[in-house]
């Protein structure tokens, strides 16, 4: 027999180049979780292309969602809810998992959960670590997004920071480029980096001026070119792992800085990380020193949960699902979706 | 035999529920709503209207394509969601063909089209022969100009329809000597009952596919796809 008060929910996630599904049970336990990659396809194009996001989407969804059910050994008679995404990231891309979901739902009878992706990545944190709750804050760090995030209860958010330009992992991705390293930037650069020394070049720690908890990267990623122009100008040898490490510690620099002083002013005990980016390995060992010096616990999903994943989803899904929170068959894609709004 | 048939290939979202020989319901919209929003909503509507008991489905028919890009897959993403829940085959019905069933019996020339921007049309040719349909030219990206050469080059009647025979008609009705008759609006767009009908001969010529292996099919790379190649002959070239 089912446990009645356990709540099983199938995920999917199709936001950006990830076709996902997981299953996951009560919020915390990931019965499975199914990534299929299109990193391949678009490490072509050097960067993602949005229709071949969409297409590739399409091909891969009921693959991944029947083995996200026959890993997770259930069928959808016990499913409880789907969760899907529904914002923000490509429209097209979206579409296609927000579509597939709600066609399983009303075919079904399932009751349906809107995601907000960034919600998700938050949420990875639950997973991670099953005792951690709210209240706690939380630095979401990808290719897409780059938010300081007061977590005040399950489902309620407050952003007091947040990119004024380019996205952490953007950066990550454009000076990749420059430097013929390719995508995805994120693991290369940090790959690069552990060879480099991080102080031979001393590139700006960008401040916005009226807000101590705003980033801004695209100063940075011109400095990084600058650098870079001026030196073949001159004839200069070029240490790509030199470049790699100093442009790193100079986005980790001013991610730990800004956490802090959240973690100072508003005197949390826990600091979470989430997003592609806080697999960085240089951004993880920096935020360890940081809170261990103030006493504060820092939690980071493992690698799998940082990118983008369907089990996160379903770890938000689930904490909307036991607030009530229903979305109908006219739910659309929202690719410029706020935390915190439906 | 009953199958669900859907088409948000176009400007309108179509859905329908048709048997063997019952045409059960049919709900078509042709209004700015995005076809997310509405084409699930019409479908459930229309099941509703007719208490359709979703198990006594037989097969999940989509508009395949070609179309908007956006439009063909939430139509096909909506079918193999249908498709995976209820365990059901899928029939892939090229989208100009059951714009042709529109005039369904009609021994003239059928010449449905929709606008695929950049001064083309997805096309194709087809006509009736004792109640079936017969494909003279199958469905193509091509400019309007060649359309008019290639309908003019055979000479005979001919019936226009589908998006694209409204938005290029001007230029069309200069172009085109030979006899052509404009569909008018309530025949013009796609209509599920139409999906619904042509993918009955499907079905009975075993035709079907799996939900899982259902994608669209688009007619034409995508931008990056297509700058790439003059890229990579370019390069070619300069070797």
């Amino acid at each position: 027999m089912k446990d009645t008060s356990d709540v099983t929910i199938l995920a999917i996630e199709s936001s950006c180049d990830e076709t996902a599904a997981a299953v996951v049970k009560n919020g915390r336990e990931v019965c499975s979780n199914v990534i299929s990659s299109q990193i391949a396809l678009h490490t072509l194009y050097g960067g993602v292309v949005p229709e071949l996001a969409s297409r590739k989407h399409i091909e891969k969804i009921n693959q991944v969602i029947t083995q996200a059910l026959e890993e997770a050994d259930v069928t959808l008679d016990d499913i409880d809810a789907v969760g899907v995404t529904y914002g923000p990231g490509l429209v097209g891309a979206l579409l296609v998992g927000v579509a597939e979901a709600k066609a399983i739902c009303w075919a079904r009878s399932i009751p349906l959960v809107g995601v907000h992706h960034i919600e998700g990545h938050i949420s990875a944190n639950y997973i991670a670590h099953k005792d951690l709750e709210p209240p706690f804050a939380c630095l979401v760090v990808s290719g897409g997004h780059t938010h300081l995030v007061v977590v005040r209860d399950y489902g309620d958010y407050e952003i007091i920071g947040k990119t004024r330009d380019d996205a952490a992992g953007e950066a990550f991705d454009k000076v990749a480029r420059a430097i013929g390293l390719g995508y995805p930037g994120g693991p290369k650069i940090d790959k690069a980096a552990r060879e480099g020394n991080a102080d031979a070049i001393r590139f700006p720690r960008a401040k916005v001026g009226d807000s101590v908890y705003d980033f801004s990267f695209s100063g940075l990623k011109s400095a990084v070119l600058n650098y870079l122009n001026d030196a073949r100008m001159k004839g200069q040898e070029i240490s790509v792992p030199d470049v790699a490490a100093s442009f790193q510690k100079a986005v980790v620099d001013v991610l730990t800085d800004h956490a802090m002083h959240a973690v100072d002013e508003y005197g949390f005990k826990t600091f979470a990380l989430a997003g592609g980016v806080a697999s960085n390995s240089a951004l993880r060992a920096s935020m360890e020193k940081a809170c261990s010096a103030r006493g504060v616990r820092l939690c980071c999903p493992p690698p799998i949960l940082c990118t983008d994943n369907a089990a996160m989803i379903g770890a938000a899904a689930y904490y909307d699902y036991r607030r009530g929170i229903r979305s109908d068959l006219t739910l659309n894609a929202v690719p410029g979706l706020k935390l915190g709004e439906r | 035999m009953k199958i669900l048939a859907l088409d948000s290939s176009g400007m309108a979202a179509t859905v329908a529920i048709a048997g063997d020989d019952r045409l059960l319901a049919e709900f078509t919209v042709n209004y700015k709503k995005t076809h997310s929003q509405t084409l699930l909503p019409m479908l459930s509507q229309a099941a509703d209207m007719i208490e359709l008991d979703l198990k006594t489905i037989d097969a999940v028919a989509v508009a395949g394509g070609p179309g908007s890009f956006t439009g063909l897959r939430i139509g096909s993403a909506t079918a193999k969601g249908i498709g995976l829940a209820l365990e059901k085959p899928l029939v892939h019905v090229p989208t100009l063909e059951a714009l042709a069933w529109n005039f369904w019996g009609c021994q003239d020339l059928i010449c449905p089209m929709m606008d695929a921007r950049r001064e083309e049309v997805y096309c194709g040719i087809y006509t009736f022969e004792e109640g079936r349909l017969r494909v003279i030219a199958d469905q193509e990206a091509l400019p309007v100009r060649k359309l008019a050469e290639r309908l003019n080059a055979m000479g005979k009647k001919v019936i226009l329809l589908g998006d694209g025979s409204k938005v290029h008609e001007a230029l069309l009705r200069e172009l085109l000597t030979a006899p052509a008759l404009f569909a008018p609006a309530h025949l013009r767009e796609q209509r599920a009952s139409s999906v619904a009908a042509c993918a009955m001969e499907y079905i009975r010529a075993g035709k079907t596919e799996s939900a899982a292996d259902h994608r669209p099919t688009y007619l034409r790379v995508s931008q990056a796809e297509r700058e790439r190649a003059l890229r990579e002959q370019a390069k070619k070239e300069k070797e």
